[in-house]
């Protein structure tokens, strides 16, 4: 077994509406910064012991289709790196 | 009805589920409170998801207590039939668990909102709505910060096509507008019906909208009329 680090990057379906984004990017405006666009997303860092890189990588993403990620708002990518 | 006991499912950051509790009993549903780890009693005829902030809203509203294995026997009682309906946090929590199609997340505005809101009656032949007419206009009020209906285009066209959609926010003559939308939900959506007519899920509070004396409307009393 080998220890590992993956990592669920959870953010917003393209096209579905971010408040709190377009709001913290109002905010940095107002501190007049100059930006085009700003998206935010969650992360998650879940250290666990796997076989291999992928069995690693099969587990957070299961964890991010049962809990991590709604479907039918979210798209989740997940890396993995031995720790 | 006498024999209806209808179980009010308590998490912890519940705190809509004393008011559903004396809202039901107005009508006339015998109901009680059920702590999420006791289970769902065996002799429950109905359950309500009650509206609060369960599990303080970590991750996404919802999303814990959908989790929660009290939700897994909710979802056996309702594929047997058995009335089930989620108010505001029990909404997310019932579209969370997959009760219902969609999921309801940040409103438009980025604030948390607490207002009276209209709603179009969309479907009168459910337990919901038996008390009302199709194209009815009552009012409920909201209190959420995440209310906003969100549901991919693939799936909403099947919602609109299976007519699932119970409820659209409008103005106090039934139009179904933009400005009536309180808080961008897609379509307007308020409520939504799961696989069989008995499952529901909504935003606004009909429980706050039941007592004579709590305020300006009693027109919510009719869908908690459904456990009757």
């Amino acid at each position: 077994m080998t220890a590992y680090t993956a990592t669920v990057t959870v953010r917003l379906k393209r096209g579905v509406l971010d408040p709190e984004a377009e709001t913290t990017q109002q905010a940095l405006e107002r501190l007049g910064f100059e930006l085009s666009d700003l998206r935010s997303a969650d992360r998650f860092e879940v250290d666990l012991e796997a076989g291999d890189a992928d069995e690693a990588a099969d587990r957070a993403d299961e964890m991010a289709e049962r809990l991590l990620a709604n479907p039918t708002i979210h798209d989740y990518d997940v890396a993995v790196a031995e720790r | 009805m006498v024999g209806v006991t209808v179980a009010v499912v308590q998490f912890g950051g519940s705190n809509c589920d004393r008011d559903a509790v004396r809202a039901l009993e107005h009508v006339g549903v015998d109901a009680e409170r059920v702590w999420h780890e006791d289970g769902l009693p065996a002799d429950a005829e109905g359950v309500v998801l009650p509206g609060g902030f369960s599990y303080g809203d970590y991750l996404r509203a919802g999303a814990m207590a959908a989790r929660a294995p009290i939700l897994a026997e909710v979802r056996e009682a309702a594929a047997d039939g058995v009335p089930v309906i989620g108010v505001c946090n029990g909404a997310q929590v019932g579209s969370e668990s997959g009760l219902t199609p969609g999921a309801f997340t940040t409103n438009a505005s980025a604030r948390f909102q607490c207002e009276p809101v209209h709603l179009r009656v969309e479907r009168a032949d459910t337990p919901w709505t038996a008390a009302y007419d199709e194209g009815d206009v009552v009012e409920v009020p909201i209190a959420h910060g995440e209310g906003r209906f969100e549901i991919g285009e693939a799936a909403h066209a099947d919602l609109v096509a299976d007519d699932r959609v119970l409820f659209r926010y409008c103005d106090a003559d039934g139009n179904v507008t933009d400005a009536a939308n309180p808080n961008g939900s897609t379509d307007n959506v308020a409520g939504v019906l799961g696989e069989r007519e008995t499952v529901a899920v909504l935003m606004p509070h009909p429980e706050r909208a039941t007592l004579p004396d709590l305020g300006r409307s009693t027109d919510g009393a009719g869908i908690l009329r459904a456990f009757t």
